[in-house]
């Protein structure tokens, strides 16, 4: 037993010349070497010491029953052996069948098992292979049932590479260490400390490092097994281990681990080996670490690089996972950059495809400045960011990628450049925006139809960052100011009328020029339905710049800036806008002829603008061009009579506000409420309670020669229309008079007056004319008294 | 309809970078307002100078220009590079011939200063720019180191790039002190090598590079810029290719003239001294037009212009070409920077 320690040394010996120049991983090997004579002689006490102690330890034990230190716990356990022994002696006489008992009884048998193997083979017994081939299948049962202790897995780990029995046994107590939940590392480093006496075959040892691989996840520390990474890394050069020990340091390497020499150490091997999988697997994540060290390009197509070490265990880690859901996390993969980056299919001079996420190498952007370097030894590469906590810890040392657009594909990152101020960033995303949007245009490369796909893709991944960020690129701007004149108002439609939504705010008199002139033309002459897309467009422009100025003007106004910035000339941007929207909506409305698919996506504008004084907090009041009133009262459409209603409803709502604040506080001296605007509602008020509720159309607001309206020959026209009489609604009150007498044959609508008029509406509240009610609520109060 | 009500005080309130460009002129900020005043401007200035040299051509190392004359280089636009330090040239030797050794061989890796059979030299272009202000032009070569030529130290060029910045105030005034401004980049070499270098700078130095193709329209102006050029004695005839859109082949015409032919009538067209400008360019082109249609009745207006070269250069329209004469050098240089930045703009 203690033959094994000279050997050792030797070895270690061996390992020290290796690091000679490494004076902090020479003071890790100290603490190892250190380590592992310890381990060593308390393998020897183990080993030595139970069979003969067993007694006395476990008087000792029971004494500290109930203590947490590890070594007593094992003993406490032991001690519980013995009566269970007894106790499993009467149940066989008695042949009571309970199912606990036999979870008792198979808890004892494992107890046995395990005291069995590690007494260790007895010289002379009868029936020697009968009780060892029992105690293994036991032991069998139980590891793949329920998973093994890691008390258990210790002193089992210890009797397969101590070499006691024989290799087939060994074999078969290796492929059962399967943990209940854990393994303690300090298992993992004793049985380490067994590799190198010598005591156990190759195939023994190839088979424990598949084991260490395949549980790694589960040990539960791993601060002692990393200080052998040097031991780990020795172990290379025998051919049969290579695979699984290069598994093994994949999973173990960390950035201080990265040295020249045991660079040089793998590039030998691999000259020696040839092109490996394993090596280039562990090559790769040491150039990841250190890229200045080492260059090495991987094959795209390779995705699995270590695929031989799970599979003997591979149901039983599924049971063990199971087991620990809910205790801790599942430890997150780590999978090589090819893998998961998409193959660049294309040429490396067209850039539609977003580049895949790297950190940056810093040595190459020069190390001037010595907190750099610093900074760079603690930061945390992007490539290992997970989750949205571990980007909150480590936000002020994150190792930014190489090529910072590809952050657009990485929603992590994109709160990170959120909040970032750097404006290096932002130029760095700008640069590569502005050119890649002008080089991958479908509309200046007329020959490249089939890129079209890919440029509407990546315009959707812009799209999506802007809505995000909830503000447009300056380079999407640029672009749309560039590549407006030169569109055809069909290719990438949807994006590029959502790319118009995000137009940062600016005054709207430089932006007319270089956009809104260019837009107006094919707005003009484009099909219904691109016209609702641009009102939709626009509609939200406005909702992006007024939610701008709303947060802004607390703590504006700026006068020095050179884009006009002061309150009163933003108000005037956003009031030019509404009134080139209403100007566009006006001709559209004639060329259309007052379609009401058009009319709605007009008044789902100017629900946006009658609302701006509440809802924004901005002085900006601005009513509808009276074609556009006047086209939607007469609509015959009853929604769109609704949404009127509701506008109506609203607009009289701020007005009221804005009139009330104008007498409080006369400070807010740049907004006056001017009485053209109070006239102009008041008229359209007159004329929608005119018409709709006092069924006198034509006497107020709206003037009509009695001589036309007999020319007409419609002779009830002061009824026609009020809200029973009024085109789109005459069916409602059909179906109001059939519901109220079914009976009835014929339909008479002018009955409807009197309590049935209110009857009536309520039924069309309850049909769902919402702004009706409102309107109604709020501007007709002695009626619904009377 | 009652939900609308509460939008206002739930709306989305957050601070916006954008609004820190507005107050002070950050180098984004400034981006933006020359995106807007050359959007209205577009699309390029109706009048130029004629090249001429420049003091700072004198500094020209002979040698160097030797490899930038009388060679096809295709050229690209580039966006500026960020941290990149004209102090780390052999740094950057050594990372790139690592890299193009373990691209080479896909797979293996190699030991960054390992000796490889290739050698990568970074070296200043000095005197490649039009004002102190443009940073200096920087050449990359690939040489490969042939074991059985020991005699030639120096080996065979694979591949040779070059970045450079003539005249390029316009670009050079939105950029922060972080970034390098080189718009131009002309490469001679196998594409493979190209894209593969290109490659490596755009992941170091989160550039971006794009094939720089040339118009007709500035063909023309090409033509007419390097007739205008005083030469002492002509090299080459000045000679247009136009396409014809044919099936099955593309038909092409090829339309020499004698320089001095040329130069003529370009001085019967030209008024302005020193300068060319629109109406000069359209003028000459539609003399060159009128000349040949009276001669072969084909209309060259109604055909695309695809190359122009003259004594001084030439240039096809895929983005490609020469530079022949040393005096004018930095004046085809400027042009092309112009281009180039228009297009990363």
């Amino acid at each position: 037993m203690l033959s094994g320690a000279p050997l050792r040394l030797a070895w270690r010996h061996r390992d020290l010349l290796e690091y000679r120049d490494q004076r902090g991983t020479y003071e890790a090997f100290v603490h190892n070497l250190g380590l592992l004579l310890f381990w060593q002689s308390l393998n020897v006490y183990t080993v030595m010491a139970t069979p003969r102690n067993t007694r006395r330890s476990q008087l000792r034990s029971r004494i500290s029953q109930g203590s947490d230190s590890y070594q007593t716990n094992l003993l406490a356990w032991k001690v519980k052996a013995e009566p269970g022994n007894s106790k499993c002696v009467l149940k066989d006489s008695s042949a009571v069948e309970d199912s606990t008992h036999a979870d008792d009884q198979a808890e004892d048998d494992l107890r046995i098992a395990v005291e069995y193997f590690q007494r260790g083979p007895r010289k002379a017994s009868l029936n020697k292979e009968k009780i060892l081939e029992k105690r293994l299948k036991t032991l069998e049962n139980v590891a793949w049932k329920n998973g093994l202790a890691p008390e258990t897995i210790d002193i089992l780990l210890n009797v397969a590479l101590s070499g006691k029995f024989g290799n087939a046994i060994n074999t078969r107590i290796l492929k059962c260490m399967i943990p209940e939940t854990l393994i303690s590392e300090d298992s993992v480093v004793k049985a380490v400390s067994w590799l190198c006496v010598g005591k156990c075959s190759g195939n023994i040892k190839v088979l424990f490092y598949r084991w260490l691989v395949a549980m790694f996840d589960f040990i539960d520390r791993k601060k002692q097994i990393s200080l052998l990474y040097g031991f780990f890394f020795a172990s290379l050069q025998d051919d049969a281990l290579c695979p699984y020990v290069c598994h093994l340091l994949y999973l173990l390497t960390k950035k201080e681990n990265v040295k020249p020499f045991r660079v040089r150490k793998l590039l030998d091997l691999q000259v020696k080996m040839g092109m490996q999988p394993h090596l280039q697997a562990l090559l790769s994540l040491y150039k990841f670490f250190a890229p200045t060290l080492i260059s090495v390009s991987l094959p795209v197509r390779r995705k699995i690089y270590f695929n031989n070490s799970k599979n003997l265990w591979a149901s039983a880690l599924i049971a063990v996972k199971q087991r620990n859901q809910g205790a801790f996390p599942e430890p997150p993969k780590l999978i090589l950059g090819p893998s998961k980056g998409r193959s660049l299919k294309r040429k490396w001079s067209s850039h539609s495809v977003i580049p895949a996420l790297n950190s940056a190498n810093i040595e190459c952007r020069g190390k001037k400045h010595l907190s750099d370097f610093l900074r760079s030894e603690i930061s945390l590469p992007i490539e290992q960011l997970q989750s949205f906590p571990q980007l909150l810890q480590n936000i002020h040392c994150l190792e930014l990628p190489s090529q910072m657009i590809s952050v657009l594909n990485s929603s992590l990152l994109l709160h990170y450049i959120n909040c970032v101020s750097d404006e290096a960033i932002l130029l760095r995303l700008s640069y590569w925006l502005s050119q890649t949007l002008q080089e991958e245009c479908i509309w200046y490369n007329i020959n490249n139809y089939e890129q079209e796909k890919e440029f509407t893709n990546f315009l959707d991944i812009v799209i999506r960052v802007q809505c995000f960020l909830q503000e447009g690129f300056y380079s999407c701007e640029a672009f749309l100011y560039k590549s407006l004149p030169l569109w055809d108002g069909f290719s990438c439609r949807s994006q590029f009328l959502q790319l118009l939504t995000w137009i940062p705010f600016i005054s709207f008199s430089e932006v007319k020029p270089l956009f809104f002139d260019h837009l107006a033309p094919l707005f003009f002459t484009s099909t219904i339905y691109f016209k609702c897309s641009v009102l939709q467009s626009l509609t939200e422009l406005l909702q992006n710049w007024l939610l701008w100025l709303s947060m802004d003007d607390h703590v504006q106004p700026v006068t020095s800036s050179p884009l006009e910035t002061t309150l009163g000339g933003s108000m005037d941007s956003v009031v030019q806008l509404i009134d080139y929207v209403g100007w566009l909506s006006v001709i559209a409305i004639r060329l259309e002829s007052n379609s009401t698919l058009l009319l709605h996506f007009i008044l789902d504008f100017y629900e946006k603008v009658c609302n701006i004084y509440i809802s924004y907090d901005l002085p900006i009041l601005v009513l509808f061009p009276t074609a556009i009133f006047h086209s939607a009262l007469l609509s015959l459409d009853a929604s769109i009579l609704n949404q009127l209603c509701y506008i109506i409803y609203r607009y009289r709502n701020n007005l009221t506000a804005a009139k009330k604040n104008n007498l409080l506080k006369k400070e807010k001296s740049e907004f006056s409420l001017s009485s053209k605007i109070c006239q102009e509602f008041n008229y359209y008020l007159t004329v929608m309670v005119h018409c709709l509720w006092m069924s006198t159309p034509f006497e107020k607001g709206v003037y009509i020669d009695p001589q036309i309206l007999e020319n007409t020959e419609v002779t009830e026209y002061r009824n026609s229309l009020n809200l029973v009489h009024h085109p789109s609604l005459l069916s409602y009150a059909a179906c109001f008079l059939l519901q109220e007498s079914p009976e009835e044959r014929t339909v008479d609508v002018s009955s409807i007056r009197g309590k049935k008029w209110n009857r009536y509406l309520d039924y069309l509240f309850s049909e769902g004319f919402q702004g009706l009610k409102l309107f109604i609520k709020s501007s007709i109060h002695c009626s619904s008294v009377s | 309809m009652d939900p609308y009500d509460s939008q206002g005080s739930t709306s989305r309130r957050r601070t916006s970078n954008l609004k820190d460009y507005f107050v002070g002129a950050t180098p984004l900020q400034k981006r933006l307002e020359s995106i807007r005043r050359q959007s209205s401007f577009f699309p390029s200035p109706p009048r130029r100078k004629i090249p001429q040299g420049t003091e700072l051509q004198e500094e020209i190392d002979p040698q160097k220009v030797g490899f930038l004359l009388h060679k096809q280089w295709t050229v690209y636009s580039l966006t500026p590079l960020y941290k990149f330090s004209y102090t780390n040239f052999k740094e950057y030797s050594r990372l790139l011939s690592a890299f193009i050794a373990a691209e080479k061989q896909k797979g293996l890796a190699v030991q960054v200063g390992e000796d490889f059979n290739i050698k990568v030299i970074f070296s200043n272009l000095v005197g490649v720019r039009g004002t102190q202000r443009d940073p200096e032009a920087f050449l990359v070569q690939i040489l490969s180191k042939s074991q059985s030529s020991r005699e030639h130290r120096e080996g065979r060029v694979l591949w040779t790039g070059w970045f450079c910045c003539v005249f390029g105030e316009s670009l050079l005034e939105t950029v922060s002190e972080d970034f390098t401004c080189l718009p131009l980049f002309l490469a001679n070499g196998a594409e493979s090598n190209t894209s593969l270098i290109g490659g490596w700078f755009q992941k170091t130095f989160d550039c971006c590079f794009s094939p720089l193709a040339i118009s007709a329209f500035h063909l023309s102006w090409m033509a007419a810029m390097w007739t205008a050029c005083e030469m002492d004695h002509y090299m080459a005839t000045t000679e247009f290719f136009w396409s014809v859109p044919c099936s099955p082949q593309s038909l092409d015409i090829s339309y020499a003239i004698h320089p001095e032919d040329a130069k003529a009538l370009w001085d019967s067209v030209h008024k302005t001294p020193g300068e060319v400008t629109q109406e000069e360019v359209d003028l000459f082109m539609d003399c060159l037009y009128s000349h040949f249609h009276r001669h072969f009745r084909i209309h060259l207006s109604a055909t695309r212009l695809v190359r122009v070269s003259t004594s001084v250069a030439s240039a096809h329209t895929d983005g490609k070409i020469k530079i022949l004469c040393h005096k004018y050098l930095i004046g085809v240089l400027a042009y092309m920077t112009e281009l180039a930045i228009f297009k990363t703009e």
